[in-house]
This record gives C-alpha cells, structure tokens and sequence, in this order.
C-alpha cells in the first residue's frame, strides 16, 4: 500500500516539476510571431502581387503555415519556388496552377500619363515615382512586376515589358535528358537494338 | 624538382604539331575593328570616345569603372565610325556594345600616358600594379579576370611563388608555346617584373614535356638574362667597390627555375599545376594565394612587360587557329577586333565541309554563331571542326554508373552524383557535393560511355544557383520596401487620428463656455474661412456639431470646471475613431489625392476648424 502510494507520490511530484519547468520555459523563451511563417516567409518572392489571392507575402506565407492554403499558389515564384516549399514544409510538391509568366516590369509611357497618383498608391514597394500632376516614372531596378499598377490606371499608360534579355541575364539552358527518359510523346529515334534491351 | 601527380586527369591526342609547324604570322591591320567594351569578367567598360572621333594606337577609348573590370583601348589609329551592338564571341551568340573603328592603316601610336619604366625595380608595387591596370591586362590563358586585382594580394597573405603556367594542356592549342619560343625574354622578364612587384622569391616556371622547343629557347634565354645580369652585377661592384652595401642584394631578381612537368589534361588547370608543382592542394573555395602561390599564363607575363617596359596598353595576342576545317593550321599574332574571318584567311581559308567554330579548345571551348566576331583579350584559340571530327559515338543514354567519371574527376569530385542532383535540380545538395569546385575541365563527359554532356549540366547548376540568390536578394529588398511602405502608411494613420483627437480636445474644452453664444455666429465664420471649399465646409460643421454633443454630454455628467480635460480627452478619442469612418465620404469632394500624400491632403480640412474655432471665440 505505502508503495503504491509512493510511487504515485513520486509521479505526482515529477510531474508537477516538469510542468513547472516547461511552464516557466514556455515564459521565459516565449517566440513572437510565428517562426514557419517567417521562413516561408523568406521563400517568397515578395513581389506582393496578390495573384495568390491573399493581399500580399506575408499573409500568403501565414496561410500556409496554418495550413490553410496550399503552396502551389504563387506564380512569380514558379516551381523553384514550390519545391523549396515543399522541401521546407515536408510537403508533396505540386505543379502550379496557373500558368508562369516570363519576368517583366511595369513601364509608363510618359507621354499619356496624367499624373494621378493612383498607380503610385498601388504599388507596393514604392517603386514608382512622382506627384499628382508630374509626370510618373517606375524605377527599373524595384519594380517587381506584380501588375497591381495596371488596373487603376484611368488612361492605361502603363505597359508589362519583358525584361531584356542581355549578355548578363543570358544563362545556360538545362540540357535536354536522352531519348529513353524523355516521355515518349512523339516518334523517338533510338537504335533498334537499344529499343529491344530496354 | 619532386614533382606531384594529381587525381584523375586524361592523355589525350594533342593535335599540337599542326600549327606549330608553321611560324608566327602578324596580321596587318584589318579595314574594320570591332572592339567589344567587355572583354574581362567583370562590368563592361564604359566608352570614352565619340561616332566621328579620332583614335590614336593605344589611346584608351573604353574606361573600367568597377575594380574588377579592364581598361579597353585602340588596337590601331583611325576613326571611330559607331558604338553599336555587333557579334561577340560568347556562348549566348548575342551581340554586345562594340566600338568600331575604321583604321587609316598608319597605325600610328599615340600617347597613352604610360612612359616606359626601365627603372621597374625601383618602382613600388603600387605604381606598377597601377600601370598593369591603365594598361588593361586581363589573364590571357582564356578566363580574362583582370589581372591588376590578381596581383593584389590580400593584406596578411604574402606571395613567395610566382608559377608561370606554361603548361598549355589544352589539345590543339599552342598559341602559348609560339609565344614561348618566339619571346622568350620577354616571358621572362615579365615574370621578374610580376615576382618583383609580388615580393615573390622564386618563380617556377612550368611547360609541358610536349614542348621541348619552347623549353630549350627559355633555357637559353634564361642563361642570357643571368649572364647580363651577372655582368651589371659586376660592374656595379666594381664602381662602388669602396662602399659596398645591401642595395644589390635588394635588388636582386627572383630566382627563374624551369620544370618541364608531364603531358597531362588538365594539368594547366590553376590548381592542378600548382598540386603537381608543389604536392599541396588549393582550399575548396580558397585561392591559390591562400597558399602564398600567385599562377599567371606567359602572355599576360608579357603584356605586363610590355606595358611596364614599353608603355603599351594590352591591344594584340597570339591566337592558335587550328582544326581540321582550316587549310593550313597555323599561330597569328592579331590585333584585339580582328574579325575571326581574316584570321581564318590567314590559315588559308576554310577546309571543305567546315560545320563548326569553336573558340578555346577543344574541351573547354565554346561554339560561336559567326565568323565576324572579333578577337578578344581572351581568345587563345580558334578551333574549326567538320561533322566527322566532332560526331559523338552515338545517342545520348542513361547514366549507367560505372563510374569512370569519378575516376578521371582532377577535382576529386563525384560527378555523376552532381549530374543526378543538377538534373533533378536538387541545389542545395548538389552544393553539398562540391559543384563550384568543378573547373569544367570536361574530362567526366570526355569518357562517360552514355555520352552524357555532364559539363553542361554543372554550368546550368552553377548559373541556375547564382540565378536564384541573385533572385533572393532582390526579394529581399522588395520585402524591406514594402515592409517600410506599410510601416509609413500605419504611422500616417495613427499621426491622422492623433491629430483629430488633438482637435477634439481643444474643441471640448472651448466649447462648454461658449457653446450657446456661438452656434449662431458658426455658419458665417466657416463660410469666410472656406468659401472655396463647400464642402468641407460641410464636413467641418458636421464635426462641430459632433463635437459639441461630445461636450455637452462631458458637461452633463462631469461637474464643471474641475476635471474635463482629462476626461474629454479619453472621449475625444472615441469620437475621433467615429469620425475617421466618417472622413472618406468627405476627402474625394475635398479634392485632395488620398492614401499615399495622405498627410498632407488630410492637413487642409482637419486644420481648418481649429484655425476658425479661436476667431469664433474672440469675436463672441
């Protein structure tokens, strides 16, 4: 009986220590905001376009971390994007939705516009300058190509240009994988012999 | 010497006796020079000349504006006819900034500001890395990095060793041997002048035993050089017999020690000359100056001599044109804008069936779009191919992992695991396994019995890595702009609704003295102070009227006179937040541009009561 008792005493006790401590850990070590939204967070590309449909990164990220959206959502970021995703959050990676657009940025043509102001209060990395009645311009080098000037634009002064494709943005393409691990879609021409082995 | 053998490498059929039958052969100055302004690795130039502009031999017509960039300058005199987009050799085939000059074929060389030093050991290092900057040297073994910042050794790193890579490992290519046995001295002395400027004790110079010629004109320049050096030895011994001091010890050159080391590819790789010379390995990630080794070609050793010697700026090269798609296989030494077709017309003209031009080698080169680029600073060779030269032995097949790759990797790699995770785009792994220390050597590829183009898939790896942290960091930035937007619009918020409270306030606490006198007079007041501005007007009155109840009420329930500021204030607050929901239907008649000059838009109808609220008071 008294052995019983101890021993229940004994869990009792450990237990109540082991609250107390992780308790007062808890407290004392207490991580503001959430660290899984921070780190998908920083996997965006944060050119807050809302083609996600959630205002802007930081929600998008916070919902996905909750669990509430998937991570297939966001075009910038194409599928380098998804799979860094689904490599952080140990989840399948999946193609994306819609289709990627080649990188662009937005460009005002200075002769139509009329200063408005209002592409300047859409953007959202203050990318365009000017005042109301001056004449606006996007700086190049902020511009993240999110598109949310377009729509406000009473005159439509304000055009998507590709970027340029110079010697410095040049890079080397993925090669081509061999016939055999190419999905085979069309006539493929491998040896006769080849074709019979595999 | 004791000399070291690296891991891996491959004997490959060296195809160098082609163009080494025939001598040296310099090119006239073409009609048209084609001058790219970025011909290092680095930011392009920027120019300094004019459409219409003379241009004298030498003058500097393209300024570096980075510290990892070279000057560019006028192969020739004449005039410069455009600053316009033309063919460049670059694995892209895209066109780049040229300018283009048309020459008057007097070559007539101007003044390029660089007198000639024969004094260099007198010279700092400073003033001698500076004339090696102004004079545009970039490494001609075929990277192009610009060599002033290569000869700027880290503070607390110091250089003992100069090695003269002139082991030229490459097939086909011999433009480095020319030169080694047509300018012997002048390799040479370049490499005192670098060892000098470097504070190098030894040089070790390195060829390959394939190039016995080469070898023996170095030999014996070697010993000319030591005679003439003994002799002024002499000779300043003897004038200062009396007073002997240390200053010819300081003066002394570097020691010169020629090794002939084996035939192997890539031995003329920068790390795995210096493992083969020296038994030690350069750091992953590290530099050959981590180990006190600094490694240059001898044609950049001897445009450092010319430019400290002669004052000449970097303007021609040795260019190896080669291959079984030329007639007659040969070395041309050829103005920097020379179009490729003229050299092609120096080797006797194409072969029949030429498919293919390739500039470097034939392993690491790259094909180009067309023959009328121009040479560069980097071009050592020319390499023109037919079909049957070039044909792979069959289809491309899967990775069977045999692993004779990884025996031939002189970089000690793994590279069909690189392969796997750059094709499956894995790039944090494949970081993992080493992949910026492949040096594209192209052995891998060289014996894969799949013909896989492994090379081609560590550049895309590479570019597609540098790619993506370039991307993260723009990222980045947007992140902070937008951050700091948000940030700004919550304060212009906050500064909105204090500024309304503030206003709520002073009117509460006019308002219960006078509140019956002046509704009447109100309606006149405001209509002078914003007659130009109905409807705020209308706003304003509204927000009178609300203020007042605001304080009536204070008054009904607070005993007069004792505590009201302190509690209008909490009340005013309150209403303030009624009244900013308000505020929107007001602010687009107002005629103000919302949101983003919010501040300054909002100033004109909050202020304006508070301006009238006093001259009500002192005219009740």
């Amino acid at each position: 009986m008294v052995e019983t008792l101890l021993a229940i005493l004994a869990i009792a006790g450990l237990a109540v220590a082991f609250g107390l401590v992780l308790g007062y850990s808890a407290q004392r070590f207490r991580v503001e905001g959430d660290p899984i939204a921070e780190q998908v967070d920083a996997l965006l590309p944060q050119t807050q376009c809302g083609q996600c449909s959630f205002p802007g990164c930081r929600p998008y990220a916070e919902a996905i971390a909750a669990g509430e959206a998937d991570i297939n959502l966001c075009p910038p970021g194409g599928e380098a994007t998804v799979l860094a995703l689904a490599d952080l959050l140990g989840r399948d990676p999946k193609p994306l939705e819609v289709e990627v657009r080649d990188k662009a940025i937005a460009v005002i043509d200075e002769q139509t516009c009329i200063g408005c102001t209002l592409c300047i209060q859409a953007c959202p990395v203050d990318a365009i300058l000017g005042a109301a009645k001056q004449m606006h311009t996007v700086i190049e080098s902020e511009c993240t190509g999110c598109e949310l000037c377009l729509e406000p634009c009473p005159v439509d002064c304000i055009d998507m240009v590709p970027v340029h494709q110079g010697l410095a943005e040049w890079r080397w393409a993925q090669p081509t994988p061999s016939l055999i691990e190419r999905p085979r879609a069309g006539p493929v021409i491998v040896p006769q012999k080849q074709r019979e082995s595999a | 010497m004791q000399l070291h053998r690296f891991h891996g490498g491959l004997k490959l059929p060296s195809h160098k006796a082609e163009s080494t039958e025939r001598p040296l052969r310099v090119l006239g100055v073409p009609q048209t020079l084609y001058v790219p302004l970025s011909q290092h690795i680095g930011e392009p130039t920027e120019p300094l000349v004019q459409p219409g502009d003379r241009v004298e031999k030498g003058q500097r017509i393209g300024q570096a504006k980075d510290y990892i960039a070279a000057h560019v300058h006028a192969p020739s005199s004449g005039r410069v006819v455009a600053i316009a987009e033309h063919p460049i050799p670059h694995p892209s085939g895209l066109s780049a900034p040229c300018i283009v000059i048309e020459t008057d074929a007097q070559d007539h060389w101007g003044d390029t500001g660089m007198p000639a030093w024969p004094d260099w050991r007198d010279r700092e290092a400073r003033a001698l890395r500076e004339r090696v900057r102004d004079a545009g040297i970039v490494g001609l073994g075929g990277a192009a990095f610009p060599t002033a910042v290569k000869l700027n050794p880290r503070p607390g790193k110091p250089i003992h060793t100069l090695v003269v890579n002139g082991a030229e490992c490459e097939p086909y290519i011999t433009c480095d041997d020319l030169l080694m046995q047509t300018h012997p001295e002048a390799v040479l002395e370049g490499a005192r002048i670098v060892a000098h400027l470097l504070g190098a004790e030894q040089v070790l110079f390195a060829i390959e035993d394939n190039k016995p010629e080469a070898l023996r004109r170095l030999t014996e320049a070697l010993a000319r050089l030591e005679a003439e050096a003994q002799g002024s030895d002499q000779a300043q011994a003897n004038a200062s017999a009396g007073t002997r001091s240390e200053a010819p010890s300081q003066h002394r050159d570097a020691s010169i020690q020629l090794v002939a080391i084996p035939s192997r590819y890539p031995t003329g790789g920068e790390r795995q000359l210096i493992h083969v010379l020296t038994g030690r390995e350069v750091p992953s990630a590290g530099l050959p100056a981590d180990l006190g080794i600094i490694c240059h070609n001898p044609g950049t050793l001897k445009a450092v001599r010319d430019a400290v010697l002669h004052g000449r700026p970097l303007i021609s090269r040795i260019v190896t044109v080669t291959g079984p798609g030329v007639r007659e296989p040969r070395n041309v030494e050829a103005l920097i804008g020379t179009p490729f077709a003229d050299l092609i017309v120096a080797a006797g003209g194409y072969a029949e069936g030429v498919d293919r031009l390739v500039m470097g080698g034939p392993m690491m080169g790259f094909a180009i779009h067309d023959d009328a680029v121009p040479v560069i600073k980097g071009s050592n060779c020319l390499l023109v191919t037919r079909p049957q030269d070039t044909a792979r032995s069959g289809a491309v097949l899967p990775c069977i992992r045999c692993g004779e790759c990884t025996r031939v990797c002189p970089a000690n790699l793994l590279p069909q695991q690189l392969y796997w995770f750059a094709k499956s785009k894995n790039f944090d792994t494949i970081q993992d396994y080493g992949l910026f220390d492949c040096i594209e050597c192209g052995c891998c590829a060289q014996v894969c019995p799949s013909n896989i183009p492994l090379v081609q898939y560590y550049r895309f790896g590479k570019q597609e890595i540098w790619n993506r942290e370039k991307e993260r960091e723009k990222a980045d930035l947007a992140r902070v702009r937008f951050e700091f937007r948000q940030e700004r619009q919550e304060r212009e918020e906050r500064e909105k609704a204090e500024r309304l409270a503030r206003k709520k306030a002073m009117l509460a606490k006019k308002e219960p003295g006078s509140a019956a006198e002046t509704e009447p007079g109100a309606p006149a007041a405001s209509g002078t102070g914003a007659a130009a501005d109905p409807k705020a007007a209308i706003a304003d009155a509204i927000e009178r009227a609300r203020a007042r109840k605001a304080a009536q009420a204070a008054d009904a329930d607070a005993d007069a006179g004792t505590g009201p500021e302190s509690e209008s204030g909490s009340r005013t607050e309150t209403g303030a937040g009624s009244d900013t929901g308000a505020r929107p239907e007001t602010r687009p008649g107002a005629g103000a541009p919302p949101a983003s000059d919010n501040g300054a838009a909002s100033d004109t109808p909050v202020r304006r009561p508070a301006a009238v609220a006093p001259a009500e008071k002192s005219g009740g």
